[in-house]
């Protein structure tokens, strides 16, 4: 069951992903329902809610998903995650998306800046840079300043995209000048590389490195503290479900949304 | 040429399908700020995409065109059991989403692949992230499409030329250079044609496989979607448009000195 949610979740990303791609402004199936916009309160929201998320929230947005689906029932809600640089131009070309959850402010402000919210953000978690390598740390990376050896292979993102502009940050800090061989354009595909063992380190968020904590070690460097990245969420102004997106918004900022997100290694705001 | 009147049903079709293929076009050059497209081009990493663009997919149609033509002949040619079956193998990256594709070259070539972990403990090649890792992931898309192209065009060409070259005590490696070659030179050459577009145009094999990196690893398509991705939607459709006039002028230049000739 769980599989298949997640698959449908996956399934209806793509599906979005694919609309974005051509442009469309179509209508979203999902918010066909007839009682949908028209609800005021959390308590009677209806229809399908479209969250545009982070890449680096996939696990702990798919998890707040279902509860939030459990404690409304008939709701459908249907997550696109991508690069929030992606997303960002995605939601300004007219993408039906009911909420946006980005990975830092400033690809929210693109959004914000294109008058396409609706409402302030608010920033719902911060979340910070670790060295992911492989399981057992075979090369013994024990900071950036090991990711200057010329034989090692490492993935950053792409500067576009929050995890890259925070490894910069880093990486500036630290004051040493990492080669990479790949620039990744969200921080799955970083990661990827990593667990494919096609690189030796990637700049990853924390939180990612947990959730692939199967197939990767994490290694803490202090310098992650000077490039921790803020999580703004906002409801959209061409949402189709205005009263889901909000009562999803009240959902991510409530008690039970943090213990979950805790889990996952974000920190509290 | 005879000017007879063109039947409804076949008119109506062809102009919807030509509009349905512009369309898309027209959106993109709608959209152009002309003023800056100058500037672009000048811009060094721009430069930089497109010259390993040009490079790659060229090489790969080389790649593609020594492989690909005697796979073809061998098709065409050679009655051997299992040949239907390696037919449809070949279409095989023609269905396979182009993402997919490149994860099954990493796990193919890659530094714990199949071959590629072999590759790396005995010569030290790794092919993933390298501009030859590129050509690699551009000539698996676009190999079908020639094999499909020089094939249909060798079971098209009169065999009673070979069999006299046989008869007249030509070798078959004789033969093929002096007489097949020479009769299926113009499907050859649209094949290859077929595939250097195709590879020009390659992304998700691409950046799955080779990574992306300027100057190494980022052709054109990758150089637009990071423009993209970046926010700077105006600058992704200028470097689109840059691709596509430097593309279609190769094609016009060729067309113009090779395809037509008699």
């Amino acid at each position: 069951m769980r599989t298949l949610r997640t698959l449908a979740a996956g399934l209806a990303a793509v599906v979005a992903f694919g609309l974005a791609g051509c442009g469309g402004d179509k209508s979203d199936t999902n918010n066909v329902s007839p009682g949908s916009g028209t609800a005021s309160s959390a308590s009677n929201i209806t229809g399908g809610i479209t969250v545009f998320a982070a890449a680096s929230l996939t696990e702990s947005f798919t998890t707040l998903g279902k509860q939030f689906e459990t404690a409304h029932p008939g709701v459908k809600v249907t997550f696109n995650f991508a690069g929030s640089s992606a997303l960002a131009t995605q939601i300004n070309e007219g993408a039906p998306a009911d909420v946006f959850a980005s990975a830092s402010p400033k690809n929210l402000a693109v959004v914000v800046d294109a008058g396409n919210s609706a409402g302030q953000s608010t920033t719902f978690v911060k979340n910070q840079l670790v060295i992911a390598v492989a399981k057992g740390n075979p090369k013994g990376i024990a900071g950036l300043a090991d990711l200057t050896k010329p034989d090692l292979k490492v993935a950053l993102c792409a500067e576009a995209v929050p995890c890259g502009a925070a490894a910069k940050t880093a990486i500036e800090a630290a004051g040493v000048k990492v080669t990479p061989v790949t620039l990744e354009q969200d921080v799955k595909a970083a990661l990827s590389k990593v667990k494919l063992g096609e690189v030796d380190a990637a700049l990853v968020y924390r939180t990612d490195a947990k959730a692939s904590a199967a197939d990767v070690d994490a290694v803490e460097f202090p310098e992650s503290a000077k490039a921790i990245n803020d999580y703004p969420i906002v409801a959209l102004k061409n949402a189709k479900n205005a009263a889901g997106a909000q009562a999803f918004i009240e959902y991510v900022l409530s008690a039970d949304a943090a213990k979950v997100l805790t889990e996952a290694g974000f920190q509290a705001p | 040429m005879r000017t007879a009147r063109v039947p409804v049903p076949l008119l109506v079709p062809a102009v919807l399908g030509l509009i349905f293929l512009l369309l898309p076009l027209a959106g993109l050059l709608a959209r152009t700020p002309w003023s800056t497209l100058p500037a672009r081009l000048a811009e060094p990493q721009v430069v930089e995409a497109l010259k390993l663009s040009l490079l790659t997919s060229t090489m790969a149609t080389v790649l593609c065109l020594m492989l690909g033509v005697p796979l073809a002949w061998m098709l065409a040619r050679v009655t051997f059991p299992g040949r239907r079956l390696v037919r449809a193998l070949i279409t095989v990256p023609l269905v396979l989403p182009p993402v997919v594709g490149g994860i099954a070259l990493l796990l193919a070539l890659g530094r714990r692949g199949l071959v590629g972990q072999w590759l790396d403990s005995t010569f030290g090649i790794t092919l993933p992230f390298t501009t030859a890792g590129v050509v690699i992931a551009e000539s698996f898309v676009a190999l079908p499409f020639l094999v499909i192209a020089v094939e249909g065009a060798l079971r098209g060409a009169d065999s009673r030329y070979e069999e006299a070259a046989a008869t007249l005590g030509s070798t078959r490696w004789t033969t093929f250079t002096h007489v097949t070659l020479p009769l299926v030179a113009p499907g050859i050459a649209a094949g290859a044609v077929l595939c250097w577009a195709r590879a020009l145009g390659e992304f998700g094999a691409t950046i799955t496989f080779a990574g992306n990196y300027p100057g190494i690893t980022q052709t054109m398509p990758l150089a637009v979607y990071q423009t993209m991705e970046s926010g700077d939607l105006e600058g992704a459709v200028v470097l689109s448009l840059i691709l596509l006039i430097v593309s279609v002028a190769i094609l016009a230049g060729l067309r113009d000195r090779w395809l037509t000739a008699p």
